[in-house]
């Protein structure tokens, strides 16, 4: 079973980037390039060592932004699922911040923050923060009212009812958040390169792109969504780890 | 024989009271939901709050449990009031309430772990009541790969494992298929001599009511109130393939029915 699953991964791959070689090669455009090319020139900056040199620059604001993301995120969320008041008060902010074009507010955060690491830090929290703390809210508010009372009924205090019981039976929903939040956090990492300032892997697709190297630039793009894939695959493996049980989702459903 | 009495109030309780509910009522908004209720347990025996739905007899063992507070009146576990979950007491949940992402072993003693029990103490306990309700060889499994009979058998030796002197149970066999539901009011009757234990039941069932029950407080609804306690004398002890035709036992149903009728939409 685990054999045909990897076979259909690896037709699907096969399917997809010879759909990409055909149209490389027809071309539809001068500007994009084949995927051998485009692999070939990521071959080339992975052996000269560019591409990890560009993504020292870009992992920087995007570690920083995803665990501040990650950690005050479910922090809030949890204190929102909890507190109807606090609900009220936070809430709103998160939904506006969802529902903003994040383009539009780059100059103004610039003008604030400057070109620096900072605003890049800010663009990946106000992509990834939002989904992370309005998935984690209403995760706890939905924690099956019949666990609760399970919990309360056998002496559990409350400390007990949030570690054991609302937290787990979170966690799928939490989980869910954090990989969209991070996807999101993947995105604001690059529009903050081709936006405030070129360094790192957007510094690659735009200077390729400038001087017309396309290979390069495609090389760029695909290496920052094998990436995303990566991790995403990860928080998933770690999610499955922790709590193994929770992939059937609910007893009593 | 039977001895079948109109009144609640005047009933003398066979032996002494493990719980007793003295002038319970019960105010959600504008509705009230129990009023003035008046009931006693006795001690080691079964005893049932049958009813048509919506006659609060889930609110009245919540408020026993003390998941609900009471607006006014008390609920006396041995002689002391209860204002809130006490350890006397254990409760078994109609939709089982186990937690999904925990291992059958890890859910029947969530109970002693939630009281500070050490790890492998409290294992050793579950274990053991694991077995008793039959599911040996099941302590690694997760409830999602059990059946409705067996996630309420996880259910009842958690209630167990934390060697609470009254069991409350919320229509526990309701959610479970009837051939499972018999073989589970079959092991009940067994669970009552052994554990010497009390038991309060709900349900809403009037045959299940019947066969498990030493006790049957019918309650009637809008506001609730107790309108008669009957308790079955001769079938008891005649085993638990002959009960379900005893003349007794059928004279109890019909009778139970009879009173019900009306209240049934």
């Amino acid at each position: 079973m685990i054999n045909r699953s990897l076979m259909l991964k690896l037709l699907s791959g096969l399917i997809v980037f010879g759909a990409w070689e055909i149209a490389g090669r027809v071309p539809i455009s001068y500007a994009f390039p084949t995927f051998l090319e485009s692999m070939s020139a990521l071959a080339r900056m992975t052996f000269d060592g560019s591409i990890f040199v560009a993504y020292g620059e870009t992992l920087r604001p995007l570690v920083v932004g995803v665990a501040i993301s990650a950690v005050l995120g479910i922090g809030l969320g949890l204190w929102i699922g909890l507190s109807k008041r606090f609900e009220w008060l936070f809430a709103p902010i998160f939904i506006v911040m969802q529902a903003a074009p994040l383009a539009a507010l780059i100059p103004i955060l610039v003008m604030i923050y400057g070109i620096g690491l900072t605003s890049k830090v800010f663009v990946v929290c106000i992509m990834a923060m939002p989904v992370i703390v309005l998935n984690t809210a209403s995760a706890v508010r939905n924690t099956p009212a019949s666990l609760k009372e399970m919990a309360t009924s056998f002496l559990a205090a409350d400390r007990d009812v949030l570690l054991k019981i609302i937290l787990p039976a979170a966690s799928p929903v939490i989980f869910s958040g954090l990989r969209l939040g991070v996807s999101a956090g993947f995105i604001g990492a690059i529009l903050s390169e081709l936006k405030i300032t070129p360094t790192g892997v957007g510094d690659i697709i735009t200077y390729s792109r400038s001087i017309a190297d396309y290979p390069s630039m495609y090389a760029a793009i695909f290496s920052i969504i094998l990436l995303a894939v990566l991790f995403l695959n990860l928080l998933e493996a770690l999610e499955n780890m922790l709590f193994e049980g929770n992939n059937r989702g609910y007893v009593s459903d | 024989m039977s001895q079948i009495k109109p009144d609640a109030r005047h009933v003398a309780p066979a032996t002494d009271s493990a719980v007793s509910v003295r002038n319970v009522s019960k105010v959600y908004g504008d509705v009230q939901a129990l009023k003035d209720l008046t009931l006693d347990f006795p001690r080691g025996e079964l005893t049932s709050l049958l009813g048509p739905s919506g006659c609060g007899k889930t609110t009245l063992l919540k408020i026993i449990a003390g998941l609900l507070p009471a607006t006014s009146g008390e609920v006396l576990i041995n002689g002391r009031a209860v204002n809130g979950p006490g350890p006397d007491r254990s409760f078994v949940f109609q939709d089982f309430a186990l937690m999904p992402w925990a291992t059958v072993l890890r859910n029947v003693a969530f109970g002693l772990e939630l009281r500070g029990v050490a790890k492998s103490e409290r294992e050793a306990v579950a274990e053991k009541y694991i077995a008793a309700v039959g599911l040996a060889g099941f302590e690694q499994k997760y409830p999602h790969q059990l059946s409705g009979g067996m996630r309420q058998r996880v259910g009842l030796a958690r209630a167990l494992s934390v060697n609470a002197e009254v069991l409350l149970l919320d229509e526990p066999f309701s959610a479970v298929d009837e051939q499972t539901r018999r073989k589970f009011q079959e092991d009940m009757l067994e669970l009552v001599q052994k554990e010497k234990k009390t038991f309060i039941f709900v349900t809403h069932s009037i045959e299940e009511a019947v066969y498990v029950s030493d006790q049957i407080a019918i309650l009637l609804p809008r506001p609730s109130r107790v309108s008669e306690i009957i308790r079955p004398a001769s079938f008891r002890d005649k085993g638990v393939a002959n009960i379900r035709r005893d003349p007794e036992y059928l004279d109890i149903v019909d009778r139970i029915w009879a009173s019900l009728r009306n209240y049934v939409e």
